[in-house]
């Protein structure tokens, strides 16, 4: 993509996901020259991505692989669990898996656009429960940045006022859209379990912006930035509610960076990228500030140097983590910022469990469009405080349940269990069992905290070098009894749901957490490794998202998360990291950096 | 429910979740490894079977390594707008314009067998074609030739199931012929029947003389379903409606409504 054209900037931003994204964005509306440098290549999603293309015009009909393993339309490009040269390694009893990709908007553009608010508790967990640690901040301090988020990206969703559920400022949200049969269905039965199935809050426009009357309202006084928010979010249309969101939406319709977030930066004049520069670490001044980044153009295999005023780190929690360790100097022996030794340390994911079941309610469905916003319409919330806090459960925190199902396109895999369900049918029969059972199958996913433990953590591999020569991360994890009790607990529940519904538990249910529980790492909720706090001694960075030691350094990733709430990572991201970006400008502003 | 670890677990492995509305398929670590130490014992078991697969080839290489020279179009029309940013190898591949960078492997006789089995899986009927129509086999050898360890060992339970078939049906009816004369694709529906009824159910087999073959059978309906339902004709048959454009999402239709009792 375009070469850098300017001899200094006021701040490099690593990283053109979520937190590079945003940064790049509020640091360019707000007069400020940027170079985002993106480890990936150029990537264009009106231009690359295949709207409606089917399944059997894929090889091995769409099916995932090592090299696609969400399929072969994913929008993810040198990317997955493994990249290409790119390796990790695990320690003894660890099996991590670190979800990367290696293309302009990074994972934003597969994501599931699922995008929930924290609640005022997720941000002092410590306070309500005595473990873990509380946010330097509180929901109050974030909400208007949630708000800004929610009005500039587009959220469809509902506020239900529900505990710990934020509700959003009125007028900020989009309209959700109608339920689907399934999902109708699922709800009614819910009802009677005392779970509530509510409007999910997706990064989907289910309408189109008003882009003038927003753009006015997220910049005041601000002409440039009004008028290049104004521009782009005018080019996004409405879903059509066709073709799934994973793929990514060449008509805008979902939230991804280089549709969103890059276009505006880049019509300010103020950003320059450059792709397929991977960030081998931060260099310093003789005074120990940063003074710019070393990365290896991957064309010419050459490593370069680049100067700012500010250097943003947000590769991604474990990739960030990583600069900042290989970052070493006599000044900074454990890395760039590591004085509190917490780099790397207070690893998260998501607790991930599921179960799938098959509903006698929905065979035979009258054909009908299910596709609807690609991803679900409803969710439920994590509604047991009131039993958590009466100690009837064996965990601490919560989950949220996804789910899905119904008539939706065949694909790899499709009717892939219904022999075993019926008996081993093969012929005329198995032909008409497909018909009878298509739609009528549904899957529940629990979505849960993780709470940050000392034994889950990345580190430098003393032993690994990727093929540009940057030593590699190993990875540490134990999950504790919460999680795995947590894990437990949700594939019980499902098979209550399941049941409730007359229907049939079509996988198997554990009753040791240990086997429920996805592998960490599966979930790609994966935070922490820099975490924010109110002291130096116990943490990375201040609620600002800045080094407690080097001033002009920042971490706008996932990485700065000190709790990882049931709650889907991005929208907390984003939010975070434009109250960080306008702390940065001001910063600037005032020459306090 | 079980706590062990079940033969029907491994099997529902390669039957992943719907979840998040992610697509997803047959990701090498999807399938577990007991169950190519199921196709090697399988392998061993009958005479013949070791020599014809491909073999355990090792793990699928690097960035572009394994792509064959073949650049075989998909099964559907390749797109007409190709990606220039795409590099358009296997870790990322031009999405507008998809092609089967591999070589397809299965013989011409292997080939007409499968697609006789794929026939006795999914027949034609008044809604739509056989699988075989549709080219279900076709499908199948384009799994079994993948460049991933996983899939060709796959091949081998195919291939070997294959043999087994062909070998089962001169034992039961043969009548002595020649060892040549008498294929399972050349057996009567009913006698194809027959067989196939002792190996449709890996569950019923579990422990017994046809659990191998019921191994291959499995996954020659596993990869018979997908083949035959994404096709244009399995969609149609199904009844799907969607991948197209609206201008507004509305609720269900009251006849879903009734049928699911929400009227």
């Amino acid at each position: 993509m375009s070469s850098r054209t300017q001899d200094s900037y006021d701040a490099i931003v690593v990283g053109s996901g979520a937190g590079g994204g945003m940064t790049a964005y509020v640091l360019a509306c707000s007069g400020l020259r940027v170079l985002m440098l993106e480890a990936g290549r150029h990537y264009d999603p009106v231009a690359e991505t295949p709207m409606f293309h089917l399944p059997r015009d894929a090889p091995l009909r769409g099916g995932g692989t090592r090299h696609k393993p969400f399929g072969f339309y994913d929008a993810t490009v040198d990317g997955g669990w493994e990249v290409p040269g790119e390796p990790y390694s695990s320690a003894e009893g660890t099996d991590f898996r670190w979800w990367r990709a290696r293309m302009l908007g990074g994972r934003t553009n597969h994501w599931g656009r699922i995008s929930l608010r924290m609640g005022e508790y997720d941000f002092k967990p410590y306070s309500r429960d005595g473990l873990g640690f509380d946010w330097p901040l509180s929901y109050d301090d974030l909400a208007p940045w949630y708000d800004k988020t929610e009005a500039l990206i587009g959220v469809y969703g509902s506020n239900e006022g529900l505990e710990n559920t934020p509700n959003s400022s009125p007028g900020v949200l989009l309209p959700p859209p109608a339920p689907r049969a399934e999902e109708l269905l699922t709800r009614h039965h819910c009802g009677d379990l005392g779970i509530p199935v509510i409007p999910a809050h997706l990064a989907i426009l289910t309408r189109r912006l008003d882009a003038a009357r927003i753009a006015r309202t997220l910049w005041p006084g601000n002409a440039l930035a009004q008028r290049v928010t104004e521009e782009s979010m005018a080019a996004r249309a409405a879903c059509f509610y066709a073709t799934p969101c994973g793929r990514g939406c060449s008509i805008k319709a979902n939230f991804q960076t280089p549709t969103v977030l890059l276009p505006p930066a880049l019509a300010t004049g103020n950003l320059d990228i450059i792709t397929d520069a991977m960030v081998r670490e931060v260099t310093i001044d003789a005074r120990g500030q940063a003074a710019g980044v070393h990365y290896i153009d991957r064309n010419t295999r050459l490593d370069e140097h680049a100067g700012a005023r500010v250097v943003v780190l947000a590769a991604s929690a474990c990739e960030s983590a990583r600069i900042l360790l290989n970052s070493k100097s006599s000044l900074h022996p454990d890395g760039l910022g590591n004085g509190s030794g917490l780099v790397g340390k207070y690893i998260m994911d998501t607790v991930g469990a599921g179960v799938g079941g098959q509903i006698p309610a929905l065979e035979n469905m009258p054909p009908h469009n299910a596709d609807g916003a690609s991803a679900m319409h409803l969710y439920m919330p994590w509604w047991l405080y009131q039993e958590q806090a009466g100690g009837q459960l064996d965990f601490a925190r919560g989950y949220h349940i996804e789910f899905g199902g119904g008539r939706r396109m065949p694909g790899f895999g499709f009717m892939g269990g219904l022999a075993e369900l019926t008996g081993g049918s093969y012929g005329q029969r198995l032909k008409d069992e497909c018909r009878r059972y298509y739609g009528s199958f549904l899957w529940f996913d629990g979505r849960g905290e993780m709470i940050p433990n000392e034994d889950s953590f990345c580190e430098i591999d003393p032993e690994g070098v990727d093929r540009w020569g940057i030593p590699t991360l190993r990875f540490n994890w134990k999950w504790s009894s919460h999680e795995l009790n947590q894990a437990r607990h949700m594939q019980h529940t499902f098979a209550d749901i399941i049941q409730a519904m007359g229907g049939r538990v079509t996988s198997d249910v554990h009753d040791d957490g240990a086997r429920a529980i996805a592998a960490p790492g599966v979930i790609i909720h994966e935070v922490g490794g820099a975490m924010m706090g109110d002291d130096p001694r116990t943490s990375v960075l201040n609620q600002f998202c800045q080094s407690w030691e080097v001033d002009n350094l920042f971490v706008t990733d996932g990485g700065c998360f000190v709790s990882n709430a049931d709650k889907n990572p991005t929208l907390s991201i984003l939010a975070l990291a434009w109250r960080a970006s306008d702390y940065i400008a001001e910063q600037l502003r005032t020459r306090s950096l | 429910m079980s706590e062990e670890r079940t033969k029907a677990e491994d099997r529902r492995e390669r039957v992943l979740p719907i979840a998040e509305a992610r697509e997803t398929g047959p990701d090498a670590r999807s399938i577990d490894r007991r169950h190519a130490l199921k196709v090697m014992a399988l392998a061993a078991a009958a005479p013949g079977l070791a020599s014809c697969g491909p073999g355990p080839g090792g793990e699928a290489g690097a960035a572009g390594a394994s792509a064959g020279a073949g650049g075989i179009p998909a099964g559907g029309t390749p797109g007409q707008v190709t990606n220039p940013n795409a590099r358009g190898d296997l870790w990322d591949p031009d999405l507008l314009s998809p092609v089967v960078p591999w070589q397809r492997t299965l013989e011409p006789g292997e080939l007409e067998s499968l697609a006789v089995l794929c026939d006795v899986i999914l027949p034609a009927d008044d809604r739509s074609p056989s699988a075989s129509e549709v080219g279900a086999h076709d499908f199948i050898d384009e799994w079994v030739s993948a460049p991933y360890e996983a899939l060709q060992e796959g091949g081998v339970l195919i291939r070997g199931g294959l043999v087994w078939l062909d070998r089962e049906a001169r034992t039961r009816f043969g009548n002595g012929a020649p060892s040549a004369s008498v294929r399972f694709r050349d057996l009567t529906p009913a006698q194809q029947q027959a067989i196939c009824d002792d190996i449709c159910d890996p569950e019923r087999a579990e422990g017994g003389p046809f659990e191998a073959p019921s191994l291959f059978f499995d996954r020659v309906r596993y990869l018979t379903l997908t083949a035959f339902w994404t096709t244009a004709e399995g969609m149609d048959d199904l009844q799907y409606i969607g991948n197209t454009p609206l201008t507004q999402w509305d609720p269900p239709p009251p006849e879903v409504l009734r049928h699911i009792g929400l009227a």
